[in-house]
């Protein structure tokens, strides 16, 4: 902050605050109260039959308003406020942030800590490191994959066993750590509409559905140009760029005809954020046991 | 019926037409605002209302409906219809203006009919209280340009050397809501119906809530001051308590309040010192806030036992221990712990509505109650044990509001701070929605009460402007 900032502020408290007690003072005359002499403190003016009296400040009220002033003075002098001065306390609300964080790190760290070395597949069998993951999923995933990791439109199903970007516990974490940005282009301009039709009837085809089959045989040439690049040439998916699996007929954005068709012409993307600078690595490698544990039943 | 220029005595003939219209459009708007909140509040309880025309009935669109309907539509007729009144007879001259008076009238409900079109539609700044878009803007200023003419010229015209406090407060309210509108409302339009903010970032923001914070302290607060200073004494044919405080409290409420935006901020990126003078300049608000409360209940000594058979003066003293509750429950939640506690919680809408209900609604009924039967040419309202009646089922939903409100909200606040041994959050965020259900309800109830007393206050006005008056009470009634 400039100096000339620095004393805009303080010159227009100080003036402003001044000038409020110097009105609370001129004002505070010893006079007589009303029910003692009633007639003679009126004031001379009449407004439409309004008569007003001029009964002194109420004592309790002039002292209640010092008070709040005194208040105000002591913690402009311990705390920022008056332009650039700091306070003499030296605090600051970034300060205070990172003396909680310091204290939450003590607390907690030996917490999470004992659970930093042992492999993620022994700990999703471990109780107690599940109980904790647990909080820390419903607190921190639950919002889009659902309290149960049982994911949404749009949001993956954490419980079936279809990884897009790899199930094993090492790639879990780097997906909490780092995040993930999936991307399925849209192709409307390159196949046009009948295009579109034809390898939605392929993708059904794939997955095992209802299908026209003159229609999927045009489509599977498309297909092979344009989309086996990410899902394989036969459909399986490509965990390394995030391409969907497209024959176990999990659908992340509907599997209806129309879903898929839309999904072929517009594209969509999809966005994990990244928690490393968030939760941090102990919190995040017992959240990914506890993802990981999610599936186990599925494939057990 | 009477003229619409009230029948001289001794003093200038009055223009009562546009206050009456302000008045009947006071209870209607206040009908409409109230009925809007109650149907959102049962969104809380029943989402699927939500999708009664999706949609146009989403929460999202209908909560800014409800908050511009009940401040702009609501309280600022009753404001309109208040001021105009208290400035002709406490000057003693007729409004200024001549056809700008009507065209305060037909403009500002011009910017009522726009926002509950647009906002439903989708139309909005997403400025909290400050939504409606940028023509409609426009209008607001135009209309506010009017009525700041029509005022202040009444107020150069008058027949009496001083000016009463009553206008110190709406000339106040007009002069600062213009300022922050204008400030607040400086847009890049894209669209007839699209524009951005020229502010951005933490600036906006600040900017935003110097706006919201002063849209309480002046249309909410400064403007119904001036409606207590005429209507309490008024009512309780008493002299006001204390002229010295009226100016201690009037000059330190009006300069002190455009410093407390800040703590709607606090906790945030908005600079320290900032979030500092905004907790202190809130504390120092206290006093004078008390200030007018003072004033209005200790008008009332020597009067006390009128509230036994005044419902009008009983809505007046309650409202002024609704504003007390609000302001000392403000400046508390004003300081950085407690706002740690109370910040985005069910508390803060709580508080909105102990001041909103309990305070602007009550006062302007108040208000209501004592001028419509002037407007109408009746001695009285057609029934008073009806305004009784009203009088009570406002407080009582009142009181289930701010209550469910004030547990929800501590609940929710205690919930989400709350940690497990391994620091873990305890709870997740939709186990405090569910513990919250409870007070949802409640708070519905409340509501729906509370409208339920402005329904039958319809009607009493109703009866009061179309049936005459029995001839054995007046012998002039015409026939």
């Amino acid at each position: 902050m400039s100096t000339f900032w620095s004393l805009w502020i303080i010159g227009l408290t100080v003036t402003n605050l001044g000038l409020v007690l110097w009105v609370l003072l001129a004002n505070r005359k010893v006079a007589v109260r009303d029910d003692e002499d009633p007639e003679n403190k009126k004031r001379s003016h009449v407004y439409d039959g309004i008569e007003e009296y001029d009964n002194p400040l109420p004592r309790w009220w002039f002292n209640l308003f010092i008070a709040t002033f005194i208040f105000s003075a002591v913690y402009l002098v311990l705390y920022p406020g008056m332009g650039a001065f700091p306070g003499v306390l030296g605090w600051t609300s970034e300060g205070e942030l990172r003396r909680h964080q310091a204290q939450a790190q003590e607390l907690y760290a030996h917490q999470f800590g004992a659970f930093a070395e042992t492999p993620i597949e022994e700990l999703a069998h471990n109780p107690q490191a599940m109980r904790m993951g647990l909080r820390l999923f419903a607190n921190n995933c639950a919002a889009c994959h659902g309290s149960d990791g049982g994911g949404g439109y749009g949001f993956p199903d954490l419980t079936n066993g279809d990884w897009q970007w790899g199930g094993s516990p090492a790639q879990i974490k780097k997906t909490l750590m780092d995040g993930r940005v999936g991307i399925m282009p849209g192709w409307a301009s390159s196949l046009g509409e009948r295009g579109i039709a034809d390898v939605t009837e392929y993708v059904l085809k794939m997955s095992g559905r209802d299908h026209n089959e003159a229609a999927a045989e045009r489509g599977g040439q498309s297909y092979a140009q344009f989309c086996a690049a990410c899902h394989g040439r036969e459909g399986q998916g490509n965990q390394a760029l995030g391409g969907p699996d497209l024959t176990n007929d999990i659908w992340l954005y509907g599997g209806e005809p129309s879903d898929i068709r839309q999904t072929l012409r517009e594209g969509r993307t999809g966005v994990m954020p990244a928690q490393r600078n968030l939760l941090r690595e102990d919190r995040i490698h017992l959240l990914a046991a506890y993802v990981y544990s999610l599936s186990l039943d599925h494939e057990e | 019926m009477t003229s619409s220029l009230a029948a001289a005595g001794n003093h200038p003939v009055y223009d009562y037409k546009v206050v009456r219209q302000f008045s009947v459009m006071t209870v209607v708007w206040g009908i409409v605002g109230m009925a809007v909140g109650v149907l959102i509040a049962a969104q809380l309880v029943w989402p699927g209302l939500n999708d009664i025309w999706a949609p146009y009935t989403n929460f999202g669109r209908l909560r800014p409906l409800h908050t511009n309907a009940v401040i702009f539509a609501f309280g600022g007729c009753a404001l309109f219809a208040t001021s105009y009144y208290v400035v002709q007879r406490t000057c003693q001259a007729p409004l200024f203006g001549g056809w700008l008076v009507p065209f305060t009238f037909w403009g500002w409900q011009l910017v009522i009919v726009s926002a509950a079109i647009t906002l439903p539609l989708g139309i909005t700044t997403t400025k909290e209280y400050a939504e409606l878009e940028w023509p409609i803007s426009i209008l607001i200023t135009i209309v506010w340009v009017a009525y700041a003419i029509v005022f202040f010229g009444t107020i150069a015209k008058r027949k009496i050397s001083h000016i009463y406090v009553a206008n110190w407060f709406f000339g106040a309210f007009i002069l600062a809501v213009a300022l922050l509108h204008v400030v607040n409302n400086v847009y890049v339009p894209v669209t007839l119906w699209k524009s951005y903010s020229v502010y951005s970032g933490t600036t906006d923001a600040m900017i935003q809530w110097w706006y919201g914070h002063n849209a309480v302290g002046f249309f909410l607060t400064a403007g119904f001051l001036g409606i207590m200073y005429y209507f309490v004494p008024k009512q309780a044919e008493r002299p006001i308590y204390s002229y010295q405080l009226s100016i201690v409290h009037f000059w330190a409420l009006i300069s002190i309040y455009v410093w407390a935006g800040a703590h709607h901020l606090h906790y945030t990126s908005l600079p320290d010192w900032a979030q500092s003078l905004g907790m202190v300049m809130s504390l120092i608000l206290l006093a004078p806030s008390w200030g007018g409360m003072i004033n209005g209940v200790m008008t009332l000594s020597g009067a006390w036992h009128k509230l036994r058979t005044d419902p009008t003066l009983r809505f007046l003293v309650v409202s002024l221990s609704f504003y007390g509750l609000t302001t000392f429950e403000g400046p508390m939640m004003s300081i950085k712990t407690v706002n740690a506690l109370s910040h985005n919680t069910d508390w803060t809408i709580g508080h909105v509505h102990a001041g909103a209900l309990g305070w602007v609604a009550m006062i302007s009924i108040g208000a209501m109650y004592h001028l419509l039967p002037i407007l109408f040419g009746r001695k009285q309202m057609y029934s008073i044990k009806w305004i009784n009646v009203h009088f009570w089922l406002s407080t009582v939903g009142i009181v289930l509001y701010i209550v469910a409100m004030w547990v929800n909200g501590i609940m929710q606040g205690l919930m989400w701070r709350a940690f497990n041994e391994d620091g873990t959050l305890t709870y997740t965020f939709v186990e405090s929605v569910q513990a919250s259900y409870p007070g949802y309800v409640v708070r519905f109830v409340g509501g729906a009460i509370f409208l339920l007393g402005m329904l039958l206050m319809a009607w009493n006005l109703w009866r009061t402007a179309t049936v005459p008056e029995p001839a054995n009470e007046s012998g002039e009634a015409k026939a």
